[in-house]
């Protein structure tokens, strides 16, 4: 018996996470893509290891110091790079290595064992509480009326920044706000993906969209789907297999973009042999 | 009777510490067809620049005229692709982007708008690829489609960068013809390096090389050349457009 609510339990916060997982990824991820700040995003995930050992260490919450720090440091990066005083690159490769430093160190610091730190590497739907579950709900509702309501400006702001700027005094806010929620969704995925694979958790889904559909509200639409489907049978393999979340979801992912590939390719063969 | 536009007024502006224009003086009225010319790096692109407020003058003022204000401002072609061709946007997206300007926030497009931006494409010869992505097109195809993106909004001053590097040669005279048209309903300022193609089109030159000349007719006399002392072709415009092109 005890048996069958822990499996309830697990299937249930397995199948929500997966539905607001793959909304906030497939919204922000669909925007990471098409304006190229995959690198950026990866340095934002990588950074918030910092924020996860300071949280360890001062005992607070480690998904709330991820969030401030992944905040901060990805804020920092786009003001620097607003203002063209750096290489953005060069700057996202240091922000990307001192943040697990700072990771390192604080948790080596901290007394005792942290026994859910593979889990904040790794991802691991066993340690996802329903706070963690609320905050991602939250966040989708967020990102669904912010896009929604913004579609526009915020396509063209992220499509040509500077004719955006020709008419709108509001680039740099946009850009900024956006920016701040691309750090929040990638911290509150952590917990289904793991800072080492987060990325792709956000990048793969789009790039399947992007197969098919050249449109962006489109590609967003299709991300999420697609994000759902990868993520609730890489859930269930790992849960079969008894093999970290994060791992067999980006694993799923990577499997079903080959194939969406390998299915346009075939397709546009058949195409021009025909017109041939 | 013609209305000022945009006047600017002893502007001055320099990247860090490098001066690049240097107490510009200007009027643009309202149906006027300014051709700016000067060498590379004498400060044309950031005059435009200037007078759209991307970057901002260290001194002097810019007033901006009664229909500038409350009209459908100003329309821009810059000279290279500023966004990424590879982004997923369509040709009518960009092209519905001109209206932007006259959008708050919310930025809704509405039937009237997607009817519109219709008819521009269809105006400019790419009603089929108005689905396409950016990255299925010529370089002249786009630069029609970012030329739409300026014109959509009936703004009133017209500012074009360097507008036939990508024109194909195809649709040069459709694109010299349109301008004209084009300039029934508003002012253009029109970069060129390109004299000899701009010079049948113009009404006067601004000739930019830090400081700024104006020519009020389309003539340019070897004079106002050494006076001025920019290394430029020479250009006259008698009955029968012509250039002359002499070394100084």
């Amino acid at each position: 018996m005890e048996g069958s609510i822990f499996q309830y339990e697990f299937i249930l916060k397995g199948l929500l996470g997966a539905v607001f997982a793959s909304i906030t990824a497939g919204i922000i991820g669909t925007y990471i893509v098409s304006k190229r700040m995959v690198f950026l995003s990866g340095g934002i995930a990588h950074a918030s290891f910092g924020g996860i050992g300071i949280g360890y260490f001062y005992g607070i919450s480690p998904v709330l110091g991820a969030a401030i720090f992944s905040i901060l440091s990805a804020l920092g990066i786009e003001f620097l790079s607003v203002r063209q005083k750096i290489r953005e690159d060069s700057a996202i490769g240091i922000l990307w290595a001192f943040g697990m430093a700072i990771g390192i160190i604080f948790i080596y610091l901290t007394p005792g064992y942290t026994p859910d730190l593979m889990s904040y590497l790794f991802g691991s739907i066993l340690t996802v509480s329903y706070r963690d579950i609320t905050a991602l709900a939250t966040m989708s509702v967020f990102l669904i009326l912010y896009f929604g309501i913004f579609y526009r400006t915020i396509l063209y702001i992220s499509y040509d920044e500077q004719f955006a700027r020709t008419y709108s005094p509001y680039v740099n806010i946009f850009k900024y706000i956006t920016t701040a929620l691309i750090a929040l969704t990638i911290v509150l995925n952590i917990r289904m993906a793991g800072v080492v694979l987060v990325i792709s958790l956000l990048t793969i889904p789009p790039n399947i969209a992007m197969i098919f559909t050249k449109v962006y509200k489109r590609i967003m639409v299709a991300s999420v789907f697609t994000g759902f489907i990868g993520t609730s049978i890489g859930y269930s393999i790992s849960y079969k297999a008894g093999i970290p979340t994060g791992a067999s979801i980006i694993f799923t992912l990577t499997v079903i973009w080959i194939l969406a590939k390998s299915v346009k390719q075939i397709s546009v063969r058949l195409h021009t042999d025909k017109n041939l | 009777m013609s209305e000022c536009l945009l006047e600017l007024n002893s502007i001055s502006f320099a990247y860090g510490s490098s001066i690049v224009l240097q107490d510009i003086d200007l009027k643009v009225y309202d149906n006027d067809f300014i051709g700016v010319i000067g060498p590379n790096g004498g400060g044309k692109t950031t005059l435009l620049k200037v007078i759209l407020g991307l970057v901002r003058h260290q001194k002097g003022k810019i007033i901006h005229g009664k229909s500038l204000q409350d009209g459908n401002g100003i329309g821009y072609l810059p000279q290279i692709t500023t966004g990424d061709n590879n982004f997923p946007v369509t040709v009518k997206d960009v092209v519905l982007s001109g209206l932007m300007m006259r959008k708050g926030l919310r930025s809704m497009m509405t039937t009237a708008d997607r009817k519109k931006a219709s008819g521009v494409i269809d105006e400019l010869g790419l009603n089929e690829l108005a689905g396409s992505s950016l990255n299925e097109l010529s370089g002249g195809q786009l630069q029609r489609v970012f030329l739409g993106r300026a014109v959509i909004g009936d703004p009133r001053l017209l500012l074009l960068d360097e507008p036939g590097n990508f024109v194909d040669s195809s649709f040069e005279n459709d694109f010299y013809d349109k301008l004209r048209l084009l300039n029934n309903r508003m002012a253009i300022m029109m970069v060129s390096h390109d004299v000899g193609t701009i010079s049948a089109h113009i009404k006067s030159f601004a000739c930019v090389n830090r400081k700024l000349h104006y020519h009020p007719s389309s003539e340019i006399t070897n004079e106002d050349l050494v006076a001025y002392g920019c290394p430029i072709q020479l250009i006259t415009h008698g009955e029968v457009p012509h250039t002359v092109l002499k070394k100084h």
